[in-house]
């Protein structure tokens, strides 16, 4: 469970984030939406400890500020963006890196800790790919490397930075469904920032349209993906069609609308 | 809750890089070789089977001439060999683990060209003859720190803040400036030219044991201290921001293992000189053995890079006999293209 209230950011002397609040309850699966340079990383970078910020950040029930790195990260797995990817690491050493809050600084890893990565690599398929090295994965392995990784980091909470974003459609199905699956086997909570707002209404329990450093709407997809706030927020000419319950949402170009 | 697997779980099949027994009976056997090949061969050779019992402590056939040339003048020299080699090996490792650069070595940071700068200041001020002065070592550590708290700060400042690039330009340039004022030191006194310039082309010339204990302290803090980083180093390798995420101190690391990686090329270069390209082939050959990651890449850096340099001082020392060259020329000279040809030889 996350609860964070008042959050205000400031990056390089601009405000980034301006008085965020933020409840996501265990289980749920919150998309965290709204056009570039929003906040939306960055309100993802605060709650998994890397940036500070004033206001109140309740993890689990435990306030955040006070909690070591080490603490942070067993209850919260961050898979950024643009993860850097290491030359010659197997795919089996990249996730045992999941087992680091677990392990400690001069340590080495237990049986336990591989029980995790080998849980991990056989949850995601990955099994036959353990031995290669990352670099030469194509996108779609790559990023179930990068979940992999979070999932044997063993945490309550999984924060995913535009999980999709490389991926082509097929493959970005293939991600969501496979963050669901793992959402309800292990009974996570799920936190991803998403540009595909249809998709982020089709997978989301709740979506949280940010913009300028402010949540402006909070709701269920059909509550927040109107055309009134895309083309207040974004700047977007969209039509909204309903595909039983859920929005989709459909760009078009100026001067076409009379086509529909 | 999570994945959490129960520790009661039958050992799975998960191969994570580890110290195999065969890579540690391999390094050790490369120590072994380049010891008893770097004792027995020289200006005087030495019965192979005869110093291998004497070594181990069983009555030998030696005389006692060649006891004391095996005692006092080749086994000193060996083991400093190994201590000079494994150090600027391993330092080259971990630097280039908490750069993340694999470029990073003692030389490229300024490390070495500080320490060289502390040494001449030593000498220059206190010589001794050719024996090593006492206090060279921690004048190197000053001088090696300084240097790259110099890249750091430099490199921080840059446009693009602490980025790798910014990093290895600022060492670039701090170790150039460095370089300037050893130089002119080094010009302004003439009486100790000849000294400096002896040293700074590297070389393994040892008094006794004198050089071996002076640096000894030093390289066991330096190793101690990366080897138990070395699985932090792995976790650097994707990124700080992703290493803080995993709950690891990114920046307390990166500091620990800087200090302790320019604690022991400041010890090497203060009794050994400047040594090239040690700190780069090792590592990068282990690595292209073995893998990426620095479990295994620290400790056998330790064992190949001491193996590696003894068996060029024996080069050094025995292809012009009498005359010696300077051991730098060899690492080069060797080390080049060897790996050339490990880099061919490897398809990965």
């Amino acid at each position: 469970m996350i609860r964070l209230t008042g959050a205000h950011v400031q990056l390089g002397g601009q405000p980034v984030l301006r008085g965020v609040d933020l409840r996501v309850d265990d289980g749920e699966w919150v998309a965290v939406v709204g056009p570039n340079g929003a906040g939306k990383s960055t309100l993802l970078r605060l709650l998994a400890g890397l940036v500070r910020g004033s206001g109140d950040l309740v993890i689990d029930g435990r306030d955040a500020a006070r909690l070591k790195p080490r603490e942070l990260a067993r209850l919260v797995a961050l898979v950024v963006q643009s993860p850097t990817i290491p030359e010659a690491m197997t795919v089996a050493d990249y996730v045992l890196l999941g087992r680091t809050p677990h392990i400690g600084p001069f340590g080495m890893e237990g049986p336990a800790d591989l029980a995790a990565v080998h849980g991990a690599l056989a949850r995601l398929e990955l099994t036959t790919l353990a031995d290669r090295y990352v670099t030469t994965l194509s996108g779609g392995e790559r990023q179930r490397v990068l979940l992999a990784r979070a999932l044997a980091q063993g945490t309550p909470i999984m924060l995913l930075d535009e999980p999709t974003s490389a991926l082509d459609v097929g493959h970005q199905q293939q991600v969501l469904e496979l963050v669901d699956e793992l959402r309800r086997d292990h009974r996570l909570t799920v936190v991803t920032t998403m540009h595909d707002l249809t998709m982020a209404g089709q997978y989301a329990d709740r979506l949280v349209l940010v913009d300028h450093g402010v949540v402006v709407v909070d709701g269920t997809a059909g509550e927040v993906l109107t055309e009134a706030h895309l083309s207040r927020y974004y700047g977007a000419r969209v039509r909204i069609v309903d595909d039983g319950g859920h929005p989709v949402v459909l760009p078009f170009r100026a001067g076409t609308r009379e086509h529909r | 809750m999570a994945v959490a697997a129960a520790p009661s779980v039958p050992a799975p099949l998960v191969r994570v890089a580890r110290l195999r027994a065969g890579w540690l009976a391999a390094g050790s056997a490369a120590v072994a070789v380049a010891v008893v090949t770097g004792v027995c061969f020289g200006t005087v050779a030495l019965p192979a089977g005869e110093v291998v019992r004497e070594l181990l402590w069983f009555d030998s056939a030696l005389t006692d001439t060649q006891r004391t040339v095996l005692w006092q003048i080749r086994l000193p020299r060996v083991v400093l060999g190994l201590l000079v080699g494994s150090t600027l090996a391993v330092s080259g490792a971990s630097y280039q683990g908490t750069f993340r650069n694999p470029l990073a070595d003692p030389y490229l940071l300024g490390a070495a060209s500080g320490a060289g700068l502390g040494v001449t200041f030593v000498i220059v001020n206190l010589a001794e003859g050719s024996r090593t002065p006492l206090g060279a070592p921690a004048a190197a550590f000053l001088g090696a720190l300084v240097a790259v708290g110099l890249t750091y700060l430099l490199g921080m400042a840059g446009t693009a803040r602490g980025s790798t690039a910014s990093l290895i330009l600022a060492g670039v340039a701090v170790s150039t400036f460095l370089t300037a004022v050893q130089t002119y030191v080094q010009q302004r006194n003439q009486d100790t030219i000849r000294e400096v310039y002896n040293w700074i082309l590297g070389r393994l010339t040892t008094a006794g044991w004198r050089e071996v204990l002076l640096i000894l302290p030093y390289a066991a803090v330096s190793w101690t201290v990366l080897l138990v980083h070395r699985r932090s180093l792995d976790v650097l390798a994707v990124g700080d921001d992703e290493a803080s995420s995993l709950g690891l101190h990114a920046r307390r690391t990166r500091l620990a293992v800087v200090i302790a990686a320019s604690l022991g090329t400041a010890a090497a270069v203060s009794v050994s000189g400047l040594i090239a390209f040690v700190g780069i082939i090792v590592p990068h050959t282990v690595r292209l053995l073995v893998g990426g990651s620095y479990r295994v890449i620290v400790p056998l850096s330790i064992l190949f890079g001491g193996a590696f340099l003894v068996l060029t001082d024996l080069i050094a020392r025995t292809v012009a006999s009498p005359a010696e060259i300077p051991i730098g020329v060899v690492t080069a000279f060797l080390g080049a293209p060897f790996f050339v040809l490990v880099l061919r030889a490897s398809k990965r």
